[in-house]
């Protein structure tokens, strides 16, 4: 075999292992009774859903929490996701500063008994300027 | 009175500049084909001047079509919907030219301006070559000037790009003032979004868009070569074009990297977002691309590989412009481009370059040379390559994760639902993959050179002992120094040392010598460092803010695992409330302003803020430094967004400075953003950030008023503090008040008790012509509002009134970042590698080109043409 076959052969294993490690590492949008099942059945990885806040019928959000003055590293809220299935989500980090426009949000964590911990938070805004399209933001709980 | 004529000549100028791209196209291919088949000089010579004359037309169009756009950006002309959207009457001038190239048509049209300018120098810069790579510029410059046309076809209803000159009523028809009056001109525009407003966001994009630009240079040699069957006599005209893009591209992405890391505050200067990658990318290929073409005329596996690199890094860059402009991101980017409509358009750009080079590189794939004999395991080549290989394989593994929402997409157009999201964890993602990469590639260069320069070969290996060995020691001593004991580190941190030796080594040799030659060992020495500054800032980062105020009230038992010890990276602070933060003392003093004429923030209190104004006015002289800016009453500009939080540091020895992290109220962004404050020190940056505020534009909201009757030294409680009346005296001295002849003023010195602060509070209580004037004090720090209600002259007793609220915090976050600066100094380093490998590179042309010049005239009979062509 040629020098430059082996060569080439390598190449190809690498790339080969690139693309079976992404998609690996690769997360996925499910539901919230998906995630339940994912944590009950121990499987830890990380995975999106996507959903809206609980709000009432003026508009207000419901079962927001956030008291910086007693611990500015605790915020919790309660997303409804795309099959209207409520849960409760807790991240632990500060609140996402334009957190109350959001239409939509997208969670990324895993389910932890009866809530979802969250280590990121996409956020959906209503540009003021452009009228039905939306601006993505994105928080990040840091770890030390 | 709206002023159609501009945009009209704006517009008819687009089309022009794109007829003309398209008719510069012919005219050049039919240049080339004349001087191929070796026709009669004259219809080569008449093809040629109509060539140059169409380019030249379509220049002067783009140069119309910019100075149009920014005519009506310049002159506020805000029944345009460009410049209502992007600009507005408050908007500093040096920052009216950012909003030229804020949306998508602008920066369409600031990579097209870049383009001609490119053409321009190439028709003068090379002989033989202007044909065919012209021909190749003006079709890029056809389908680049499309995405702006603004043309719909009629009958089929098909829209051909998006036009920047569209009025305001043509875009948002369905707005209820123009019933009212059809002719409607806003008064003000949008404004340019306050983030963007940073002199990085003035030169960043113009630099990465001429880096992109730039990359159709060595495509074009490329393509030119395989057409005409020069395959190896483009590399050296398109050498010193891809060193340049290469720099330029680069120093782009950095641009953007520095700002990020000043601005926005997600703590670092790379966040792996769709955006920064699609960018990296090509500039990988393109460096890679740039060490086959130094070796391509002594290899021809190198020779081949440097079309196909060459060929990638320009598709890669339509690609990545087909990402970020299509919306196929969605979700997944925080900073990609609206979709205007024109992926599909978008799409065939991207897929006839694909489809026409790829096709060209295989029609003619059995011509390129074959090597004899395999090339050597101790070659220069061979060590080369293998790096070349690398980057390559780094920039595909970027590109396999990023492209995540385009299978979805792709999956979707066959009918099945993908739903797959990119890595929840990108960082460590791409870290397992890229940190062994570079630490593999890094030590290339090393090698590299020495096989290079030091003819390093099968029984000279001992050449490379001595580097080694004085890299081992060095690594090890920092090492043990820094305490890296993680093993991912250790090798890149060993790796880079590595580098920096051997190719210091061969640099100290080259200068010996002829310094135009150590371009390459001075750029790598730069990407050695910068990789040590990024390893150590970024994995040696370290939370300061850690929050141990033992206000943390254990909630439920999933969030008290681990000791509390996760996420308690922010701590609050409260007004003038100094709070222990790591090693330093932190204090909340007060919020900051950013008058435009005075070259330091003022207190915000200094000030009254005119709502949905850019002025304020002056509540008292404005003295900064001894010098008086503004008296009282005063109208003063200020950037109306900004808001400063004055945090003093104080540390340990006693020394005192003060950052000031930005709050920003920003509509576009969704609400507030906030900005970091960076204390630079040689070895450090002490990274801070206010990640929640109150909203310092919100007017208080006050308790229900409460009322205490006391006598002198009575001790009372408000809100939960001790209050003491101490005394009650005559003033002459009311705040906001002309006291006149007759009145009578007291106030009351009531004394109230902090945990280690004592404040005092003293409303006032004015009698005038009969009439009492009450003037409350409000105490930020307690939260309180105090009122001098009442004096009882038979009980001798006096009355106030209490209003309480939410006492005003910041929630701030501090970072460490060790030896950041190593990668600045990197990144300088770099560049002037970059500059002088791109001049070396840059003379050998013009050297081969007169050359050849000189050739050609003394040989006047066998080929004429290529005199004048």
């Amino acid at each position: 075999m040629k020098k430059i076959q082996i060569f080439g052969l390598v190449i190809i294993a690498i790339a080969i292992g690139i693309i079976v490690t992404t998609a690996g590492d690769a997360s996925t949008y499910v539901d919230f009774n998906k995630a339940q099942q994912m944590a009950d059945s121990g499987d830890n990885e990380s995975i999106h859903v996507v959903g809206t806040l609980k709000k009432d019928a003026a508009g207000n959000i419901l079962e927001m929490v956030y008291q910086p003055e007693i611990d500015p590293n605790f915020f919790s809220f309660t997303l409804v996701d795309n099959n209207n299935v409520a849960r409760k989500v807790v991240y632990k980090s500060t609140k996402p500063q334009d957190f109350d426009k959001s239409e939509q949000v997208v969670i990324i964590g895993r389910m932890q008994q009866d809530a979802f911990v969250a280590d990121k938070i996409l956020m959906k805004c209503p540009s003021k300027y452009e009228e039905g399209k939306l601006e993505t933001t994105e928080h990040t709980a840091q770890k030390s | 009175m709206i002023h159609h004529t501009i945009g009209n000549a704006g517009h008819l100028l687009v089309i022009i500049a794109f007829v003309t791209a398209i008719l510069a196209t012919y005219a050049y291919f039919k240049t080339t084909q004349a001087s191929t088949s070796l026709q009669d000089l004259e219809t080569l010579n008449s093809w040629k001047r109509f060539a140059r004359t169409t380019f030249f037309v379509h220049m002067a169009a783009v140069f119309g079509v910019v100075f149009s756009l920014y005519w009506i950006i310049g002159n506020h002309y805000f029944e345009y919907h460009y410049a209502w959207k992007n600009s507005s009457l408050s908007l500093p001038t040096g920052y009216t030219i950012s909003s030229f190239w804020q949306d998508q048509e602008g920066s369409f049209l600031l990579w097209i301006f870049w383009n001609v300018i490119l053409g321009f120098i190439l028709i003068f810069t090379n002989r033989s070559w202007e044909a065919p790579v012209m021909t190749i510029f003006a079709l890029v410059q056809a389908f680049l000037t499309s995405m702006i046309l603004g043309v719909v076809i009629p009958g089929i209803d098909l829209k051909i790009g998006s036009t920047p000159f569209l009025l305001l009523k043509e875009v948002m028809p369905d707005m209820p003032v123009w019933k009212m009056d059809p002719n409607f001109i806003p008064k003000d525009g949008n404004g340019l979004n306050p983030l963007l407003q940073n002199y990085w966001m003035v030169i960043h994009p113009p630099t990465l868009f001429l880096g992109f630009a730039s990359t159709i240079i060595p495509f074009s040699f490329a393509m030119a070569g395989l057409w005409l069957k020069k395959t190896h006599e483009w590399i050296r005209p398109a050498l010193p074009w891809s060193l340049l893009s290469a720099m330029i591209l680069g120093v782009g992405i950095l641009m953007g990297a520095y700002w990020a890391y000043e601005t926005l505050n997600f703590g670092s200067y790379w966040n792996w977002d769709p955006v920064e990658n699609t960018s990296f990318v090509p500039w990988l290929i393109l460096v890679a691309a740039v060490h086959t073409m130094i070796i391509a005329r002594r290899n021809a596996t190198a020779l081949k590989t440097s079309f196909i690199l060459t060929i990638a890094t320009f598709v890669l860059v339509l690609y990545s412009t087909f990402m970020t402009r299509s919306g196929i991101l969605g979700n997944a980017s925080v900073h990609s481009f609206t979709d205007l409509g024109l992926s599909g358009q978008l799409l065939i750009y991207l897929l006839t370059f694909l489809v026409v080079s790829i096709g060209l590189l295989i029609y003619r794939w059995k011509m390129l040379p074959s090597d004899e004999e395999e090339v050597s395991t101790y070659s220069q080549e061979f060590w080369i390559f293998i790096g070349a290989t690398l980057l390559c394989l780094s920039g595909f593994q970027i590109l396999a994760t990023t492209s995540i929402p385009v299978y979805n997409k792709i999956a979707e157009a066959f009918g099945t639902v993908l739903n797959l999201a990119l890595p929840a964890d990108q960082v460590a993602h791409y870290n397992k993959f890229q940190l062994w990469f570079f630490s593999l590639i890094i030590i290339l260069t090393g090698i590299g050179q020495f096989f290079w320069w030091k003819r390093v070969g099968k029984d000279k290996l001992q050449a490379l002992y001595n580097p080694l060995l004085l890299a081992l020691v060095i690594s090890a001593a920092i090492i043990t120094f820094e305490g890296v004991k993680d093993i991912r580190y250790i090798a890149i941190l060993t790796a880079s040392v590595f580098a920096i030796v051997a190719n210091g080594s061969i640099l100290l040799d080259i200068l010996k010598g002829n310094y135009n030659l150590s371009g390459g060992a001075i750029t790598h020495v730069g990407v050695a460092l910068m990789l040590i500054g990024i390893m150590f800032s970024s994995a040696y980062e370290q939370v300061v803010s850690i929050n141990n105020s033992g206000l943390m009230i254990s909630r439920s038992e999933e969030f008290t695992q681990n000791d509390n010890k996760e996420n308690k990276e922010n701590i609050t602070l409260w007004l003038n409330k100094p709070e222990r933060m790591g090693e330093y003392m932190l204090t909340w003093k007060d919020v900051r302003i950013e008058p435009r004429h005075i070259p330091s923030y003022i207190s915000k209190s200094w000030v009254d803020l005119i709502e949905g104004d850019y002025r304020a006015v002056a509540l008292r002289d404005i003295v900064v430094d001894d010098k008086q800016y503004y008296a009282k009453g005063d109208t003063l500009e200020i950037a109306p967004e900004n808001f400063y939080y004055e945090v003093e540091y104080r540390e340990p020895s006693g020394r005192v400075f003060n950052l000031f992290p930005r709050v920003q109220i920003n509509p576009r962004m969704g609400g507030i953003v906030s900005s970091p404050d960076i204390q630079r020190k040689v070895d450090k940056d002490l990274y801070t950030y206010v990640s929640m505020v109150t909203n310092p534009t919100a007017e208080p909201v006050w308790s229900q008023t409460e009322n205490f009757t006391v006598n002198l030294r009575d001790t009372f409680f408000v809100n939960d503090y001790v209050a003491v009346l101490d005394q009650v005296v005559r003033t002459d001295d009311v705040e906001g008040m002309q006291l006149a002849e007759g009145d009578a003023a007291v106030k009351a010195i009531i004394r109230i008790l902090d945990n280690e602060q004592e404040f005092v509070i003293t409303p006032s209580f004015v009698i005038r012509d009969r009439m009492v004037a009450r003037k409350p004090e409000v105490n930020k720090e307690l939260g309180l509002r105090l009122q001098f209600q009442e004096i009882n002259p038979q009980t001798g007793q006096f009355t106030f009134s209490v209003n309480t609220t939410q006492k005003d915090f910041i929630v701030l976050k501090a970072i460490e970042k060790p030896l950041i600066n190593i990668l600045w100094l990197g990144t300088l380093v770099l560049v002037i590698g970059f500059i002088l490998a791109t001049i070396r590179r840059f003379r050998d042309f013009i050297k081969m080109r007169d050359r050849e010049a000189k050739a050609d005239k003394r040989k006047p009979g066998k080929s004429k043409t290529s005199v004048v062509a």
